[in-house]
């Protein structure tokens, strides 16, 4: 028995938005039986999970919260990914901008409140993260390295970095020893949308990435250029495009783009700099970015989806004491699923009997 | 030819004498609606080294996988000592004693010599007994190898000799080589030679694939010429002239030269002079000393059997390999060796490369996307970085109404083209700039014949309104029908152009053959500018 | 400084390096047969929590050690199903298992939080063990130490002393090539998957029967991407694997100390020690002064489809 792959000239249509819906079937399902075994009534954990949050004020506010940093890092993995360039190192991109941008709004505290810290702030967590992403950028321009790897290393560094910051140098002299920075103040946090709500500006910041990363991939030279890249490289080299031209280009934008997704997290939701300032977004985006099909667009979708079984699963803590790590597990089989299903569209998948192929062209 | 015939009938026997080693009757092969092979016969015998000649799509490739297992023929038989055996796969060829050295090495970069070799060995045959059975083929037949070298250090040569190596270990009564020297320097060439007059002499059979003619007179001592499928010709390549092998290979008909291909000559628009560009890779082709002119009006042909260089050639004129010194190349007098493929368009130059899907257009975008992949720099298609809204498309909807291209839906994916529209698309998309220069390489390969004409008809309104054109290809009667003078690409290096009407076929045959029994004038043109220092 | 102390010191570098050397040899060489395994962390820690559970329901250490290989080979069959069955991207599928992992890992780990049971039970030989100065260090571990050394010495045999490991590591540098020739690349790469994944279970294992000898979640706490890393910073070489994940587990060590003993430098950059020679190494095999040819499997992380 083997399973044979025969590549399909063009992507089936209609299996590139039924797979994704497919998968999410499939995973709930999967989970259904999980719940079940953990003796949960599977209809009440679907409820639970991906109704109520859709039910109050608060808890949408907090979806929106949650999926808007998902939303602009994926969008901006997304630019790397269609250009075949495994950029994973997001979350420490992440963190390096919340860091400058953070530190910005430390250096300023107590200076009168100018209406330019805010932009300040802004700009130097998503030039930061831009910076940091142009490490394995130029490592493999230069020089072939490996971009997974080192993108992946330098999440650490990253994050060794901001509790070193934290620890020392930015650590609030009036702060009875805790490791964390001086509270921002107003001047240096993004604005709420609404009275007495928990929504803040950085919702609008992320779906305006959203609209310029579509407005870009779609109706640019550029867009076309990063498309073009991952679907035919040598098309690419024919239509003139420089292979390193561009693979520094999308670091950088991924990597501006998970640094503003840090400092907007640091100015908005936390308000100072501390140890912990993601819990696991740069990586999250990974997953949102591919159930997204590397398309703004969908990106939107799958961080709003993501955001609700993330909220969903706190809900499901309380009220069913259902573990948080069901959410997590059931994160990561929706990817391998949604992984599994997108193959169908570009293949067909026939399982054959007898064994491999023997007739090969030279 | 005879269908296939029942097995207990005598068999046919092509000459007289001892019963061939290995013999292939009758054998026919489809592939749809295309016929590779059509009736062939040939017959091996111990001792011979056996040439299979012909230009590329006669048939050489297809029958040398019948032989070797990896196809089945639609009819005709294979024997072995006058029995009829079956061939399903390649195991089933080896262990008839058939063993096969491949144009492309399979062979790992990062291991040793001896690791590459006792891949394919049985277990049993590993470490010091399979050194020492290296290095008795060393001694034995001048098959040096050094056992412990990653294959990444070796030459062309020493990589061949380990597939002949890992052949030679399981002892065949036939060997099978395919275009052997085609990566070759002169000298090693002549190692291979050595080897193969050996193997001959201990009686086993080869059977040598090639377009060489030279190389083909001075080893084999028989020769079977195929050309569209069919054998049109069985001979002792001794007993032949270049000229004559040459012409059975691409035939000698007469050609009416077109008199369309006779222009009024304008401005030189595109020269090369004396081009020199390393081999891209292992199984490329260094360019040598290329120099050719092409005037506004004017249709150069550049003839060659496939993989003599057509492809570096290509991008050398296209800019997606640009040459060491500025000067090799000019466009319109200026000196572009330097710039890359988009400065060169918007100089008035345009391309359309073999390769269709995958290099000339992206399969999986839209023709509107790919009309804006090649004509992004001289059609107002984008402003400040902005796509242009149905600009593109527009372009497209042009392109597809002028050549007639057949598609389904508005907007469809390049790939869902067939052949020939995708083809009337990418030539018609560059012709539709109107370029002063436009080079096309293969412009019909694998297109059917109305498509084709079309193409062509366009390559020589093109002309006709004062482009200079390059059309490099395989296909002679398409060079004698459009172009007005044709030079032969071999080995990297270009002859010197001849007006089309005042050669043959068979004077073409000969330099793509790379005999050097050729017409004389085959100098370079004279460099017209002094010799530049660097 | 006595030799009882020297002697601690190195137990103590020896315990840290263990489970990396565990997973690390596994990665090596599922990567030598071309595949990129981003889901170590996950299969560590499912195999942690998995181990774990089995060594408490069964009362014994070995059952829960197997458990604990075998759902990180239970993880790694879903890894090579997608990745070497369909064709996948590996980034892709690698991450997505290691957060299936996590969040599997939490789930069966839940009910055992805070919970302790006994450390695996280590050698004592009489008169061996209790040699001054290296009694303990070579005769005086537990199971799963010895386990490690004998993985990095057998594999380091399979891969250069027998044909199949040979036909191992030429599909890793050319699967096109290897599969021309006849060879099952796609089996060969996902029973190396399989073996991967048993590995860094088995490192997770070691982590809660025998380091701490309890379940906490999160206890991996990114050792699959250290052990990720070491197979790089050795260059794909077993031997090289046990030294690095000495060094890392000295360096970790190493920073405690100092940080006790109150030097200069930032914990921190001690810490970031290991990550940031990583990147160096990778550099630094870039440049390298071979006109040809890479340390690192040819095809590694490229996808596989065998050509009609």
């Amino acid at each position: 028995m083997r399973l044979d792959l025969v590549p399909r000239i063009r992507r089936s249509a209609v299996l590139d938005i039924l797979a994704p819906a497919l998968a999410f079937v499939a995973a709930v399902m999967v989970g259904g039986v999980a719940v079940a075994a953990l003796g949960v009534s599977p209809g009440a954990a679907f409820v639970t999970y991906f109704v109520t949050p859709l039910s109050d004020v608060w808890s949408l506010q907090e979806i929106a919260l949650k999926a808007a940093p998902l939303a602009l890092i994926a969008t901006g993995l997304a630019f790397c990914y269609r250009a075949d360039l495994w950029n994973i190192g997001a979350e420490g991109q992440f963190v390096v901008g919340g860091l400058a941008g953070g530190w910005v709004g430390v250096a300023t505290h107590g200076s009168g409140g100018s209406v330019w810290i805010l932009p300040a702030m802004l700009a130097a967590g998503a030039l930061a993260g831009a910076a940091y992403a142009l490490i394995p950028a130029v490592l493999k321009v230069r020089l072939g390295v490996s971009e997974i790897l080192t993108s992946l290393m330098l999440v650490y560094v990253a994050q060794l970095l901001l509790d070193y910051m934290v620890r020392g140098p930015l650590r609030d002299p009036a702060g009875y020893n805790f490791p964390q920075s001086v509270g921002f103040e107003a001047a240096a946090r993004l604005p709420y949308l609404m009275e007495g709500e928990t929504l803040h500006a950085g919702v609008l910041i992320a779906l305006a990435a959203v609209g310029l990363g579509t407005f870009v991939l779609a109706r640019t030279l550029f867009g076309f250029e990063v498309r073009l890249v991952g679907a035919s490289p040598r098309a690419a080299r024919f239509a003139g495009f420089s292979d390193a031209r561009l693979t520094l280009a999308v670091f950088a934008i991924s990597g501006g783009a998970a640094g503003l997704a840090g400092i907007v997290e640091v100015a908005g939701r936390i308000g100072q700099l501390q140890p912990e300032i993601s819990p696991g977004y740069g990586f999250t985006a990974i997953i949102v970015a591919f159930l997204g099909r590397l398309s703004p667009p969908g990106i939107l979708v799958a961080a709003l989806v993501i955001a609700l079984t993330t909220i969903g699963g706190e809900g499901a803590q309380i009220d069913l004491k259902l573990p948080l790590d069901l959410t997590r597990a059931f994160q990561g089989l929706l990817l391998g699923l949604v992984l599994g299903a997108d193959v169908f569209a570009r293949y067909h998948v026939r399982l054959v009997p007898g064994g491999p192929a023997s007739r090969t062209a030279p | 030819m005879e269908a296939a015939r029942p097995v207990s009938a005598p068999l046919p026997r092509a000459t007289a004498g001892p019963t061939p080693l290995f013999g292939a009757y009758g054998i026919v092969k489809r592939f749809g609606s295309f016929t590779a092979n059509d009736g062939v016969d040939l017959e091996i015998r111990a001792g011979e080294i056996h040439a299979l000649l012909g230009e590329n799509g006669a048939g050489k490739s297809t029958l040398m996988k019948i032989l070797y297992g990896l196809l089945e023929p639609s009819e005709g038989v294979v024997t072995h000592r006058g029995d009829i055996v079956q061939l399903p796969n390649p195991e089933a060829a080896r262990r008839l004693g058939i063993g096969m050295v491949f144009q492309h090495f399979s062979l790992c970069e990062n291991l040793t010599v001896e690791e590459n070799i006792a891949l394919v060995m049985p277990p049993e045959l590993s470490g010091r007994a399979l050194a020492d059975r290296i290095a008795k083929l060393g001694i034995d037949y001048g098959l040096h190898l050094e056992p412990d070298r990653p294959v990444w250090s070796l030459s062309a040569g020493e990589r061949q000799r380990i597939e002949i190596v890992r052949c030679l270990l399981q002892d065949p009564k036939l060997v099978i080589l395919d275009e052997p020297t085609s990566v070759l320097t002169p000298g090693e060439a002549e190692a291979l030679f050595s080897v193969l007059e050996r193997l001959a002499r201990e009686g086993r059979a080869l059977l040598y694939i090639s377009h060489r003619l030279d190389e083909v007179r001075r080893l084999c001592v028989r020769a079977t010429i195929l050309r569209a499928g069919r054998v049109v010709g069985a001979c002792n390549p001794r007993e032949e002239t270049a000229r004559s092998l040459a012409a059975m290979m691409v035939g000698s008909a007469v050609h009416e030269v077109s008199a369309r291909a006779v222009r009024a000559i304008g401005a030189e628009r595109l020269r090369l002079e004396r081009l020199a560009l390393p081999a891209p890779g292992l199984h490329a082709t260094a360019l040598r000393d290329v120099s050719l002119r092409v005037s506004g009006g004017e249709i150069l042909g550049i003839a060659g059997i496939a993989g003599n260089g057509q492809a570096e050639l290509f991008a050398a004129l296209s800019g997606e390999a640009l040459a060491a010194d500025p000067a090799y190349v000019r466009l319109d007098g200026k000196p572009v060796g330097g710039l890359g493929i988009n400065a060169r368009r918007r100089l008035g130059a345009a391309f359309v490369p073999e390769e269709r899907n995958g290099h000339a257009a992206a399969p999986l975008m839209s023709l509107s996307e790919n009309a804006l992949l090649s004509r992004h720099p001289t059609a107002p298609l984008t402003r400040a970085g902005l796509l242009r809204a149905g600009a593109a498309r527009d372009l497209a909807q042009r392109v597809i109404a002028a050549f007639d291209v057949r598609k389904s839906g508005p907007d469809p994916a390049a790939g869902t083209l067939s052949g020939g529209n995708l083809q009337k698309f990418v030539v018609g998309r560059e012709i539709l700039a109107q370029p002063g220069v436009l080079v096309i390489n293969q412009p019909t390969w694998g297109v059917d014949a109305a498509a084709a004409a079309h193409i062509r008809q366009a390559v020589v309104d093109l002309a006709a309104q004062g482009g200079a054109i390059v059309v490099i290809s395989q296909d002679l009667d398409e060079l004698f029908e459009i172009a007005g003078s044709i030079a032969v690409l071999h080995d990297g290096t270009l002859s010197a152009p001849v007006p089309t009407a005042e050669t043959s076929r068979e004077a073409i045959g000969l330099l793509m053959g790379g005999s050097s029994d050729a017409a004389p004038a085959l100098a370079p043109a004279p460099a017209l500018a002094p010799a530049r220092t660097h | 400084m006595t030799l009882d102390i020297v002697q601690m010191v190195l137990v103590t570098v020896l315990a840290a390096a263990t489970p990396l050397i565990l997973a690390g040899i596994g990665e090596l060489v599922a990567e030598r047969a071309g595949v990129l395994n981003l889901g170590v962390e996950g299969m560590m820690i499912f195999g942690a929590a998995v181990s774990f559970a089995v060594a408490m329901q069964t009362g014994s250490t070995l059952l829960g050690a197997l458990g604990g290989a075998g759902a990180g080979l239970g993880l790694a069959a879903l890894f090579g199903l997608l990745t070497v069955g369909l064709a996948a991207n590996q980034v892709a599928s690698g991450l997505s298992l290691t957060i299936l992992g996590l969040g599997l890992s939490g789930l069966v780990g839940a009910n055992y939080v805070g919970i302790k049971r006994d450390p695996a039970p280590q050698l004592a030989i009489p008169g061996l063990t209790d040699l001054p100065g290296i009694g303990r260090l070579l005769f005086g571990q537990d199971a799963f130490v010895y386990a490690a050394v004998a993985l990095v010495a057998a594999v380091s045999w399979f891969l250069w002393r027998t044909r199949a490991g040979l036909t191992l590591r030429a599909i890793g540098d050319d699967p096109v090539a290897t599969h021309a020739l006849g060879l099952k690349v796609r089996r060969v790469r996902f029973l190396s998957v399989l073996f991967g994944g048993a590995c860094a279970g088995l490192g997770g294992a070691y982590l809660a029967l025998a380091y701490t000898p309890f379940w906490s979640p999160g206890m991996t706490a990114g050792r699959g991407w250290i052990a990720l890393a070491l197979v790089v910073f050795a260059s794909w070489r077993p031997l090289r694997v046990a030294a690095g994940a000495l060094l890392f587990g000295g360096a970790t060590v190493l920073q405690l100390h100092a940080q006790a003993a109150g030097l200069g430098l930032p914990g921190q950059l001690l810490s970031a020690l290991p990550y940031l020679a990583t990147i160096l190494a990778l550099v630094l095999l870039s440049l390298g002064g071979r006109q040809g040819g890479s340390p690192a499997p040819a095809a590694l992380g490229r996808v596989f489809t065998p050509s009609r």
